[in-house]
């Protein structure tokens, strides 16, 4: 295949107009011991049907949830995605634009990040979002750097009960970066104690990460734990569920300076893991030291409404070796799928989205409760995940178990925590039914 | 352009009206199923939740038909220039053509609804796709080992960083300083800052190369790095490489290249070959996966055997018995990067683009994208200043300069949008330029009309200059007030 529209007589016409005989000499000045010779030692090119043929044997070399029940969670969920997200998201024109630095051309997709900047905002009860990260590490690194800066302190205290890879994530920026020390508190029962809290905090505690449910699905207990954060004089950055925004008080309203969030519920693929979408909200006080590019509200010389990137002198294209971030490419088009999802499901969609998980998920953990052979080690509260523990059988027989019914009944949790290594997660989403669910229960059953 | 342009386009928060919604759900088949709460109105069945933790309202989002909603996105569309739709030469960002079987690929159920924690007895196909991902670029690169988990190019930047980081503390160095050119990408030295290493600034000459003697003043056993972008930003290749890579690894520092240039030299040159230790591959810019209004990019990052085993868990492999699987095993490890693996849908599009190619493919794309870049510049000449002496490699930088009309490169930009030419890349490297970038996918009749309307703006900066400097007027907006916009900023709707 060849992507290219340049004729034979186009090569010629264009080498005489520059006043050369060969493509060949535009390469002349390159020092010829550096020269690649021969050919790259890549398969022979393929036209678009031997590509497609190629592609659908590797795809069919894959078992996708749609094939399995899916109970897996722990950061990436199988929530409907409505038709109208792929259907407006994937116009060709949001796909192959960039970044809109030039506004006057990309008016539509800077009302759209502003229309998202808002959204995020509205669900997550901030004052400001940015127009979107990577994905949920990433963005609760930037988090850290934001309270490092405001704060001018060096400790980082985090939950053990949030997700096992922001942790190491955090753990491979924290090392890398001078004067920053991570400190890692235990969880009980699934839950972080405010007392545990209260002890780490000291007067070089520049943040607290909760995450808001847990890892394990449970609810923390975080208007109290922003009381006790606030009075150190430090930061509460939360990582919530953005879908739990419909049932649960926004972290917003529970205290939090910032928010992050893995956006991929909203209506993005599960994508075995990317990409995904990292949200960043946080209070106004917070606002210059906001990574990532922001979409302003302003006018054009007529005074008609238009808008535009702006504060971009936090920008290290501007501040370069002074920036405080150097994210530069966002992730535009999962930000557009998570505004498309937010619009489309509205007020009440939300509300109904996490009403189901919650019931769902209840109902599914009332019945394996019941049977002899789990128990549900954590009790509490939950939302839309939950921990199971194998009493009787070997955790991983019981998963291998299970997929071979078609069931994908959890994530293992022995690879991060030994203490559960008969445990794992089990997370349901509204997309699943009554049905299904008793089918997991049914299979766990005759494990 | 159609006459919802004219109307100025309503906000979704205005669009809003109560009781509307988008989307239809199932019913909630387990509400009567659940015990001690059947029968119970939804409110009462969340009593479990701590009083303190449960919403009083929902979240204030609009309240929107599918119709509408279809509508108000479908007004947007319209409104954003992109490749698809306009000539996109913007410097630096190699906004080539984004082949539709790319897209369809991404778009494949088998891709998208796999889970990141299913076993890889079940994933099979993907971590295939993404091993034969990894050995292209590695072969492309000529370097030994590739991570595909950055997520994007400045994250690339750090993760290569943080590698060349901990192979000099491994040997019981920790090396501070990386060198920066003055004419490199912003993210360079703000990447510096992220991994706590200081960036110092290493002069050019004035023909766009690396001041060599500057270089040699400032490499000690103190230089981490230096990061080079080749062929640089001016669109130059510059040849002393060589002598650069020379002068590094004497003193027992590392090249790192920047690859936001790579399409200028597919199967013609190879960042391994010429002394690179590290760099950084935007899979968005060469690899032909699309921009997305701004992201979801991928910064693979490839290195030499001595710097791989400090790149980032986990990496995909091939076992001896002939299955992929993910490994964790590698003691020097900087450690994850980002949660899970990588943007594996943009990697999808990228297997599938240098697989359409093959080894003659992408040959032939660098060659043309040189010259196209090339051709633009000896149809510019005479009309706008070249001040970097040619042979280019993909792309170069012009400046405007029309005397006391007061016209600038921004005017020369805004007056290109009138045209649907999307403009270059502004003021940076120089200020003052224009940074144009035409890639390989353009037609000769593309490069001649923009050719054309670019001799004729700058025909009017000289005889009509406010024509120009009042320029976009066909555009759905004015120039905006982006000062306003900065000092009081609005970055919300707000009832």
């Amino acid at each position: 295949m060849n992507y290219t529209q340049l004729t034979e007589n186009d090569v010629k016409k264009m080498l005489g107009t520059i006043g050369v005989k060969s493509i060949e000499e535009f390469f002349a000045a390159l020092p010829e011991k550096h020269r690649f010779k021969g050919n790259l030692d890549l398969p022979a090119g393929l036209s678009e049907l031997e590509m497609q043929k190629d592609l659908q044997r590797l795809a069919g070399k894959n078992v996708t949830t749609d094939e399995q029940i899916s109970f897996l969670g722990a950061g990436i969920y199988d929530h409907f995605v409505p038709t109208v997200v792929d259907a407006l998201a994937m116009q060709s024109e949001f796909v192959t634009a960039y970044t809109p630095y030039q506004a006057e051309a990309s008016q539509g997709t800077l009302q759209a990040f502003f229309e998202f900047q808002t959204m995020v905002c509205q669900l997550t009860g901030m004052d400001v979002s940015n127009s979107s990260l990577y994905e949920v590490a990433t963005a609760a690194c930037e988090a850290m750097f934001m309270a490092k800066e405001h704060t001018g302190r060096s400790k980082m205290v985090v939950t053990d009960a949030v997700h096992p890879e922001v942790r190491q994530v955090l753990q491979t920026y924290a090392r890398s970066c001078t004067g920053l020390k991570l400190e890692t508190i235990e969880s009980q029962k699934g839950v972080t104690a405010v007392e545990v809290i209260r002890r780490a905090l000291d007067d070089q505690t520049m943040a607290v990460l909760i995450q808001q449910p847990t890892f394990f699905g449970t609810l923390e207990d975080l208007p109290k734990i922003a009381e006790v954060v606030h009075a150190a004089g430090a930061v509460l950055i939360v990582s919530v569920d953005p879908i739990s925004c419909g049932l649960l008080k926004r972290p917003g309203d529970c205290g939090a300076d910032i928010v992050i969030a893995e956006g991929q519920p909203l209506g993005i693929p599960q994508s075995y893991g990317g990409p995904v979408l990292g949200l960043l909200a946080c209070r106004n006080d917070y606002l210059r030291k906001l990574p990532g590019r922001l979409v302003g509200q302003t006018v054009d010389k007529d005074g008609k409404r238009a808008f535009c990137l702006t504060l971009q002198t936090r920008e290290q294209h501007i501040r370069r070796e002074k920036a405080t971030s150097n994210v530069c490419t966002n992730q535009g088009l999962m930000a557009l799928r998570a505004a498309v999802y937010m619009a489309a499901m509205g007020k009440n969609g939300i509300v109904e989205v996490a009403r189901q998980c919650f019931d769902k998920a209840h109902y599914a953990a009332e019945q394996i409760a019941k049977l002899p052979n789990f128990v549900l080690p954590f009790g509490g509260s939950f939302f839309k995940e939950f921990v199971v523990q194998s009493k009787k059988h070997d955790m991983n027989k019981v998963l291998q178990h299970c997929r071979k019914s078609d069931v994908l009944a959890g994530v293992p949790l022995g690879k991060w925590y030994p203490q559960l290594k008969d445990c794992f997660t089990v997370a349901v989403t509204e997309k699943r039914t009554k049905e299904e669910i008793d089918k997991l229960v049914e299979t766990l059953k005759t494990t | 352009m159609e006459s919802s342009v004219e109307q100025g386009l309503a906000l979704l928060f205005e669009e809003s009206s109560a009781g509307n919604c988008a989307v239809s759900l199932p019913p909630n088949d387990v509400s009567d199923a659940r015990e001690g709460t059947r029968g119970l109105k939804p409110a009462a069945r969340y009593e479990g939740i701590p009083a303190g933790l449960l919403a009083g309202e929902p979240p204030p989002l609009p309240e929107i038909g599918e119709q509408d909603l279809v509508r108000h996105y479908t007004r947007l569309s319209h409104r954003t220039f992109s490749v698809d739709a306009n000539f996109y030469p913007l410097g630096s960002c190699t906004m080539k053509y984004n082949p539709k079987i790319n897209e369809a690929a991404a778009s494949m159920p088998e891709f998208l609804n796999l889970h990141p924690y299913q076993p890889a007895d079940q994933v099979q196909g993907i971590l295939e796709l993404l091993y034969q991902t990894r050995v292209f670029l590695q072969e492309i690169s000529g370097l030994a080992e590739v991570t595909l988990q950055p997520a994007a190019g400045a994250h690339g930047e750090m993760t290569g960083l943080m590698v060349i980081s901990a192979y000099h503390r491994d040997r019981g160095e920790d090396r501070i300083n990386v060198l920066v050119p003055d004419s490199a990408h912003g993210t360079n030295p703000a990447s510096c800052t992220v991994c706590s290493r200081v960036a110092q600034t290493v002069a050019s000459k004035p023909n766009g190369r690396v001041d060599l003697d500057d270089l040699r003043k400032k490499v000690d056993r103190n230089t981490a790095a230096l990061m080079l972008t080749n062929p640089n930003t001016v669109g130059v290749f510059d040849e002393q490489i060589g002598d650069i890579a020379d002068i590094l690894h004497k003193q027992g520092a590392m090249l790192y290249m920047d690859g936001a240039n790579l399409n200028a030299m597919l199967g013609i040159m190879r960042p391994g070959d010429f002394g690179v230790d590290c760099m950084h591959i935007n899979t968005h810019k060469t690899f032909s996966t699309p921009h997305g209004c701004g992201g979801p990019g991928s910064g693979p990052v490839a290195v030499t055997n001595q710097l791989s085993p400090f790149l980032p868990i986990p990496q995909v492999i091939k076992k001896s018995d002939g299955t992929y699987d993910w490994d964790e095993n590698r003691p020097k490890t900087i450690g994850k990067v980002r949660s899970f693996y990588g943007q594996i849908g943009v990697l999808v599009r990228c297997y599938a683009y240098i697989r359409s190619l093959g080894p003659d493919g992408l040959r032939n794309a660098s060659e043309k994208a040189v010259l196209s870049a090339n051709y633009l510049a000896a149809r510019l000449k005479g009309h706008y200043k070249l001040p970097f002496a040619g042979p280019y490699a993909h792309e170069f930088i012009m400046i405007p300069e029309f005397g006391d009309s007061g016209v600038t490169e921004l005017d020369i930009a805004k007056r290109l949008i009138d045209h649907n030419f999307h403009p270059p890349t502004m003021s940076w490297p120089v200020h003052h330029c224009l940074m144009i970038e035409p890639t390989e996918t353009e037609s000769l009749r593309t490069l001649d009309s923009f050719a054309d309307c670019l001799i004729k703006i700058a025909r009017e900066a000289k005889e009509t200059p406010d024509l120009v400097k009042n320029a976009p007027h066909h555009a759905p907006v004015k120039r905006l007030d982006e000062v306003a916009a900065a000092r009081k900023p609005n970055l919300r709707w707000q009832a």
